[in-house]
């Protein structure tokens, strides 16, 4: 080969890098784990994906500062309340002590009249204002009579207390003024960013700021006992990105690391272990680029699994180095085994790629795209790039001790079949579940985690974001409007006790239309005050004294109904913009329902449902936009099975696809099942050592299994080749081959991310059973007739 | 059972005169008060309200669990709960309860602080925020509580607490707008003590 070549080669190779190194800086990463969530154009689980992501319940951070005596956390949790209060990225911060009272009061009180449910033209009739007033009296004979008396000859007819006691939510206790765990003395404080919760380095700063603040708030004095827990969804993702980040650099070090040693105790050499690199590189750079070309940005996770591919593509450069470096001449059918090879690998990788997670779909592309750069540089740079007189170490002792293994191994070719059976048998007769059900499963939180956010949580009695009925308007006075025709509904559910509360926005802001029927329900001053002298007669609290009564409905009749820019500063600004949300497709409001009270209880769904569709058929017929009861657990989960559904289709057509095209290109019904035999027999047995050891699988086992027929079709394609036996240094190479590929995935299946791990331990074992099954069966199916 | 026994022991002690004690003043009252344990008794409340014509009459139970929790459950003239556990109120009416914090109502819990401090004995919390006096002898004695706080002074013009040895059988209030209430409490009926 001239060396004017091998430059022009090399430059063009170099160019080639420059290209894809330029795109690949350009890229941008994410470690958001939702792109394993749907990329579904139904509004409701556009919604659902959209509360995942940005709702409140994606903003929340969960606070305990515990391990002191109580005086000392609530101290702390004070401190940390005002300061994160100062705190502009922060939307709400509460730690149970009152801060809007005063503002709360005052707005409540001075629109009671429209914003309590209680007031309609009837209260206002004699007999209504009798009864409003006895109940007055036995407030006043109540122990809250004390709080109740300084209002009566103003508000006799308990407006403001009908308020308060409707809007008064349950919290944990209060100890020292702020919020305790139950009998313990941890202080609790919920803040809210005002990023989304997809906002990754938002979420980050946030969690900064709430550690600085603790920080800060500490006695200076002494040396303070006091620690910080801090968890929720925000947590949840800067952690999953710290660990995704390490890892992905931790497998992708060592598992090149352990390739590269390999390697050179191959060749012994490290210009030949720089070319053997030179298809990986450029593979992984054309996967990166291609991948940040077609979706925009690259996830961790695609990197990660990129590892992986570096264990295979190094297969291509392996099987070409160790041909040329060790006979003169290439088998005629070298490169179409190769071709062969990478043509299923690639079908799996294009079931990837089709897949809706654009995840997945990720990997499919990057693996793709890798795999073909890999191939081609192989096939039409490598060889250019080979000194002239190309030689590696000699692999023939070697080739002929796996040889000799090899025919050994056929003694127990058998196993394979009985293997294969017995792990049939077991698949098919275990009554324990097969798959993981849950959306959670994918997520690389610890259990840790998961445990101090159950506690916290549970201290917190924080809201439970689970149910919501989701209802769609125009604008916020119709999506108030809508709210309030279903409160009647929802009140009803909760006598039934199908749940154990619910909230609204209309309770804190009703509709103009609803406070102007109240007000306008108000009788004129001398009506009011007949009506008022008969209602009193006979009860301890006599008319005379309510002049302020009078004065004061007549300055509501003529009140401007409150507006949501009127709530600002108080409580209720907050609660309602928690439930209200505007989207490009309208105003959404979100109603919050409670689980019967133990916690363990789950709503009942099709109670709901079915309370909604009567709803929408008497009340709500003229009305456009939806109205949805949504139980995000089970709706992400449906939609996670729905995904794993999806998986499985497309693996069986991959596979079907790959088995296709080996029967076209076989052309033999005998050679087909030499082929199908390891793989079916790997994967069979992959499957059941899996549910054997108790591993729940996820649609990344599934895809794992893809793989090994992707990856172990290469090794069988190399036994069954017909152009006579296998030469010792085919043997060698199959064997690095398998080796590099087990370094790849094998590093994955030690990671903490579920999503790697799950792949990397169906794959590893699964791709070295598929090159030892393919030995041992290597003789027996030459010789059947 | 060994907790239902002692408890039993408890309350006979909460009524129970010690014949051996001599002289009397604010200490002794206080350590007669503080040596009471948990108990449950009958109480009938009067109320006068400036602003209603005729008194309210309110009948129920106390039940105070050392040091921190004060009960009182109504009967009539309508039922309710309300659990002052020395930092937050929790009112139950008509199968709704609300939780109110003390440090939202300062002179509401200064009221019902009062009565918690002289049912445990607690003279320093007591003079925190009221002067104390003491009148009468042990076998029929007379605490008058009078605030020394301004802002105190507001809203409850005297407490005073009479009662007998280690006994309390009447708290009688009087607030500055007027309005005055008196409790008395009845001597344990033998087997609401033991209940």
């Amino acid at each position: 080969m001239s060396w004017r070549r091998r430059s022009g080669a090399f430059l063009l190779w170099l160019a080639l890098l420059g290209v894809l190194a330029a795109i690949a800086a350009r890229t941008t990463f994410t470690t958001d784990m939702s792109v394993f969530l749907p990329d579904s154009p139904d509004v409701g689980h556009q919604l659902l994906v959209d509360q995942l992501k940005n709702g409140m319940a994606s903003r929340l951070f969960l606070v305990g500062i515990e391990g002191g005596k109580s005086t000392e956390s609530a101290a702390v949790s004070r401190q940390m309340a005002a300061t994160l209060r100062a705190d502009a990225r922060f939307a709400e911060v509460n730690n149970g002590a009152s801060v809007h009272f005063e503002a709360d009061r005052k707005l409540l009180f001075e629109h009671r009249y429209a914003l309590s449910p209680k007031v309609d033209a009837a209260r206002f009739e004699v007999e209504g204002l009798r009864a409003a007033l006895q109940e007055t009296v036995d407030l006043l004979a109540s122990s809250a009579g004390l709080f109740a008396k300084p209002l009566v000859t103003r508000d006799p007819s308990g407006e403001m207390m009908a308020l308060l006691a409707g809007l008064n939510r349950a919290g944990p206790t209060l100890t020292e003024g702020v919020w305790m765990s139950q009998g313990g003395s941890t202080a609790l404080l919920l803040a809210l960013t005002r990023a989304g919760g997809d906002d990754l380095d938002a979420q980050e700063a946030a969690l900064e700021a709430i550690r600085a603040a603790f920080s800060a708030a500490l006695p200076a004095d002494s040396a303070s006992l006091l620690r910080l827990e801090v968890s929720g969804p925000g947590v949840f993702a800067v952690h999953s990105r710290e660990t995704i980040k390490s890892e992905v650099s931790r497998i992708a070090a060592a598992g090149t690391v352990i390739i590269v040693v390999l390697l050179l105790l191959v060749f012994r050499s490290v210009s030949v272990l720089l070319l053997g690199l030179v298809p990986v590189i450029t593979g992984a750079l054309a996967g990166v680029a291609s991948v940040s070309l077609g979706f925009g940005v690259v996830h961790g996770l695609t990197l990660g699994f990129g590892t992986t591919l570096i264990g295979e593509a190094v297969d291509y450069a392996l099987y070409l180095l160790i041909q040329r470096g060790s006979a003169s001449t290439v088998p005629s059918r070298f490169w179409s085994t190769i071709m062969l090879g990478l043509l299923t690998s690639g079908c799996g990788f294009v079931a990837l790629f089709a897949s809706d997670f654009p995840g997945l779909s990720q990997l499919g592309l990057y693996s793709l795209v890798g795999l073909i750069t890999a191939v081609l540089i192989t096939r039409y740079l490598l060889p250019a790039l080979l000194p002239a007189g190309f030689r590696i170490r000699d692999l023939r002792p070697l080739g002929e001790r796996l040889a000799r293994l090899v025919a050994a191994s056929a003694r127990w070719r058998l196993l394979v079949p009985v293997l294969a059976l017995a792990s049939l048998a077991y698949l098919v007769t275990r009554t324990e579940p097969v798959w993981q059900h849950e959306l959670l499963a994918l997520s690389p939180v610890s259990k840790a985690d998961v445990l101090l956010d159950q506690r916290l949580r549970h201290d917190l009695a924080a809201p439970d974001t689970r149910y919501l009925v989701l209802l769609q308007g125009t604008d916020i006075e119709h999506v108030l409007a809508r709210a309030e025709t279903l409160s009647p509904v929802l009140d009803r559910l909760e006598a039934e006790g199908k749940i154990s509360g619910w909230d609204s926005p209309a309770r804190y802001l009703p509709s103009v239309a609803t406070q102007q029927r109240r007000l306008q329900s108000l009788p004129a001053r001398d009506e009011l005050a007949r009506r008022l002298a008969l209602a009193a007669h006979g009860l301890p609290l006599a008319a005379d004294k309510l002049t302020p009564f009078l004065d004061e409905v007549e300055a509501a009749r003529t009140q401007a109904p409150l507006t949501p820019a009127a709530l600002a500063g108080t409580s209720l600004a907050m609660a309602v913009e928690a439930m209200l949300l505007t989207t490009d497709h309208g105003v959404f409001a979100l109603l919050p329902l409670s689980t019967p009270a133990t916690g363990e209880a789950e709503v009942d769904a099709s109670a709901v449902n079915q309370a909604l569709d009567a709803w929408k058929r008497e009340h709500d017929r003229d009305d456009g936009g939806a109205a949805i009861f949504l139980d995000i657990k089970t709706a992400s989960d449906s939609l996670y099975l729905g995904y794993l559904n999806e998986i499985l289709k497309l693996t069986t057509i991959s596979i079907a696809i790959i088995a296709l095209l080996l029967s076209c290109l076989l052309r033999s019904p005998l050679k087909m099942l030499r082929i199908v035999a390891p793989l079916s027999a790997s994967v069979l047995v992959v499957l059941a050592a899996l549910i054997l050891c108790g591993q729940h699988l996820i649609l990344l086992h599934l895809v794992g299994l893809l793989l090994i027929v992707a990856v172990g079709s290469n090794y069988t394609l190399f036994f069954n080749r017909d152009d006579g036996p296998i030469a010792p240094h085919t043997y060698a190479s199959l064997l690095f081959a398998n080796l590099t590929t087990v370094a790849g995935y094998g590093m994955l299946a030690f990671s903490s991310v579920p999503v790697l791990q799950a792949i990397g331990m169906t794959v590893a074992p699964g791709t070295i059973l598929a090159l030892v099954f393919s030995a041992m069966l290597y003789r027996q199916t030459k010789t059947r007739p | 059972m060994r907790a239902f026994v002692s408890f039993c022991f408890a309350c006979l002690a909460l009524f129970v005169v010690p014949a051996h004690a001599a002289g009397w003043d604010i200490d002794q009252l206080m350590q007669r008060l503080a040596a009471n344990g948990a108990g449950r008794v009958h109480f009938t409340e009067t109320r006068h309200l400036v602003l209603l014509d005729q008194p309210l009459v309110i009948s129920g139970e106390l039940v105070y669990v050392p040091p921190n929790r004060l009960e009182r459950h109504s009967q009539t003239p309508v039922v309710e709960t309300m659990i002052f556990d020395g930092s937050q109120l929790i009112l139950t009416r008509e199968g709704k309860t609300h939780t109110l914090s003390v440090r939202d109502y300062p002179a509401a819990g200064a009221l019902i602080g009062a009565i918690r401090a002289t049912l445990a004995g607690e003279r320093h919390t007591l003079e925190r925020d009221y002067a104390l006096s003491l009148s009468g002898a042990r076998a029929q004695w007379k605490l008058s509580l009078l605030p020394s706080d301004p802002a105190l002074a507001q809203i409850v013009l005297r407490i005073q607490v009479s009662g007998s040895d280690g006994r309390i059988e009447r708290i009688d209030i009087l607030q500055a707008d007027g309005d005055r209430s008196e409790l008395r409490i009845d001597a344990p009926a033998p087997d609401t003590a033991a209940k």
